[in-house]
């Protein structure tokens, strides 16, 4: 197929000029070798790259109508939601869009951490991987100043204020995130810069992601290497229509919060106009930085971690503690290719370890639960065993198994076990 | 002056990140105060993929909003135009607008000047600023009600709730003075004074003003203030949804086709 359209004849005179149809077709087409046992889960790589663009897309259109400045902003989102055309579909679009870009791009993080997708010789993958979803967090934090609401502002109030637990400088780097002293029009005006350059930041990472993909090529449920070419199948036509037809299921997800439950991902304080006189009683972030603000909040003074990380509370506070945990939390993936030892990638063939990233999967929702809740209670030492264990998997749990761990023996090849499983 | 700003301003932005920082851990008491049974919940017409506001009901609602909410609480993001939206006519909605006065201007002279409201202008609020609204409602001020039910945690049924949660206070609790005890709203003291009772508005469609009549329909009214995109949006994602489901049948066809050899 790909034969014929190249002999067109204006296709060929472009082709001798500027080589992109074969680009394009050494990237995502027939000429880009694919594992031929790829299962649904990888679906989300293209599936957070389509939901990049219709974030950049809507985000544009609605850039065009939106005010930055603390007098207008609320109202110019309602404006967009009453008065411009079919301004309330895209912002809803965009809205829950930031959700599902969370989803996806978590799918995604704990596909490749089931499926040993970091290890050699992907680590620089995974390591843009993981600067990608701190660039996500930072826009999509930013995002949510926009509309300048009750959540908007006390978000913005709280999570700058982390930055003053860095000694000596902190107070500088606060005021100069806010412009001023204290979020106001300044801090608006600049998030929403920077909400605009950002995901274009992320593009450009995403292409790095995806060149350093290109040059070993996707890793497979099994976890082995390609051995010849009746491991492979070309990716187009057969990744291009699947990668299709699971946009389509997820598109019906998506929109079915878009039409139905536009609001239920968000929280009702937002549609009160933000004012610095009133604090919402519960201030909570968006629902992909709960399992962070859990780790954030863990760190009261007699939580042991800090204790011990702390000096016995000589070294620093406990929301510097907190603060260097959330976003150590984050960091420490990027040192995952190296904490695993193991040579064999796929849990599939890791008896001993498939268990503890189960564990480690719902100790992840667990934080997520306890980050929606208020700091009181049971909720603190619940946090705390779940901050524990986070970084217990990831520090001593995932290094210790994979010395001690007895791999379960690894299939000859990709087509040897898909044709003997009958698929 | 200006050193005493200065010297000022570091305090300022301690006792900023104070209240900021603190706030996510102090928010237990918070809570705990404001802490007010779950309104239970009730059938709105606009609930499901198919729902609609009904018509009746939400020019019935109009009225309520007009002849009592209207009297303290502001509508600022709803204009008299999008009154077409529920079913009024052009005449009708000039009639509405015309009963308000706005402060246009200035004009040639520089003069400000007093004019009717027209259907392009929003909903004229009954305080000329929130410190008037303050001081005509002892000290409380009532919120503008363009966004409420989403402004709220269970929207709709919560204000149904508030609008009918009026009771008297359990043994041993003391309302303060100028407040009401309500059961739904957080801490249960509230300063606005029961707004409706049976009877209070004599519907022009002759339906039977009880109290809860009148919540349901100003409820509804504010429903569709808060989302009047809500029927489209609706009506649009049936189709959406449905060219989708199709569109992916197909998708789910082709891929079954294209593999057929690799199985």
């Amino acid at each position: 197929m790909a034969s014929k359209f190249m002999e067109n004849s204006v296709v060929k005179w472009v082709e001798y000029r500027l080589p992109v149809f074969s680009f394009v077709d050494h990237s995502l087409g027939s000429q880009y070798p694919t594992p031929k046992n790829l299962n649904y889960w990888w679906n989300f790589g293209s599936l957070a790259g389509i939901i990049l663009m219709i974030m950049i897309i809507s985000g544009i259109f609605l850039a065009m109508n939106y005010t930055p400045h603390v007098d207008h902003a609320f109202d110019s989102v309602e404006r967009i939601m009453r008065d411009v055309n079919y301004g309330w579909l895209i912002r809803y679009i965009h809205m829950n869009g930031a959700s599902m870009f969370f989803i996806v791009v978590y799918i995604h993080m704990f596909r490749g951490l089931y499926f040993g997708s970091y290890k050699a010789p992907r680590e620089v993958l995974w390591i843009i991987g993981v600067f990608v979803l701190l660039t996500m967090m930072a826009t999509a934090f930013m995002g949510y100043v926009l509309p300048w609401g009750q959540m908007s502002f006390w978000g913005a109030t709280v999570i700058t204020n982390l930055f003053s637990a860095i000694p000596i400088v902190g107070d500088s780097i606060v005021t100069l995130f806010w412009g001023g002293f204290s979020v106001d029009n300044p801090t608006l005006n600049r998030f929403y810069a920077l909400h605009y350059l950002l995901p274009f930041v992320i593009v450009g990472l995403v292409f790095f992601h995806i060149w350093a993909l290109h040059v070993h090529g996707s890793n497979n449920p099994l976890g082995i290497d390609r051995k010849g070419p009746e491991d492979s199948i070309p990716f187009h036509p057969y990744f291009t229509v699947k990668d299709l037809f699971g946009l389509g299921v997820f598109m019906l997800f998506f929109l079915a919060f878009v039409f139905y439950s536009p609001n239920y991902l968000g929280h009702p304080d937002n549609y009160i106009e933000a004012n610095p006189l009133v604090t919402p009683p519960h201030i909570v972030p968006e629902w992909y930085f709960l399992p962070f603000y859990a780790i954030l909040r863990a760190f009261t003074t007699d939580f042991f971690l800090y204790q011990i990380i702390s000096l016995g509370g000589w070294l620093m506070s406990a929301k510097l503690a907190g603060v260097l945990a959330m976003f150590a939390s984050i960091l420490l993936l990027l040192l995952l290719p190296w904490l695993d030892r193991s040579k064999v990638r796929s849990n599939r063939f890791r008896p001993l370890n498939v268990w503890f990233f189960w564990i480690f999967f719902l100790d992840c929702i667990w934080l997520g639960y306890i980050g929606g809740k208020p700091a009181e209670g049971s909720f603190i030492w619940m946090g705390q065993i779940a901050t524990t264990y986070y970084f217990a998997h990831i520090l001593i749990v995932i290094p210790v198994i994979s010395i001690i761990e007895r791999p379960k023996p690894i299939p000859e090849s990709i087509s040897v076990a898909v044709t003997a499983s009958g698929k | 002056m200006i050193k005493f700003i200065l010297s000022s301003l570091p305090v300022a932005a301690l006792a900023v990140a104070t209240l900021g920082i603190a706030s996510p851990w102090t928010s237990a008491p918070a809570e705990a105060a404001g802490s007010a049974p779950t309104p239970p919940a009730q059938k709105w017409s606009w609930q499901g993929p198919f729902g609609t506001f009904e018509r009746p009901a939400l020019r019935r609602g109009l009225q309520v909003h007009l002849e009592i909410c209207s009297a303290c609480h502001s509508l600022d993001l709803v204009a008299y135009r999008a009154l077409s939206e529920i079913g009024l006519s052009d005449d009708e909605i000039k009639a509405v607008a015309s009963e308000f006065v706005v402060v246009d201007g200035p004009d040639d002279d520089g003069d400000m000047f007093e004019r009717e409201a027209l259907p392009a202008d929003h909903f004229v609020a009954p305080f000329e600023n929130d410190n008037a609204a303050r001081a005509s409602n002892g000290g409380a001020l009532p919120p503008d009600l363009s966004l409420m039910t989403k402004a709220r945690v269970h929207g709709p049924d919560y204000l149904y709730g508030l609008l009918t949660g009026y009771v008297d206070p359990p043994v041993g609790v003391e309302v303060m003075p100028g407040m009401y005890y309500n059961e739904y709203y957080p801490g249960h003291q509230i300063a606005m004074a029961p707004p409706i009772d049976d009877d209070l508005v004599e519907y022009a469609d002759g339906t039977a003003a009880t109290t809860d009549q009148i919540a349901r329909d100003v409820t509804t009214f504010l429903a569709w203030a808060a989302e009047p995109e809500l029927e489209e949006r609706k009506r649009l994602g049936v189709k959406v949804m449905l060219v989708i489901l199709i569109l992916t049948g197909f998708l789910y066809a082709l891929k079954k086709r294209i593999w057929a050899d690799q199985h």
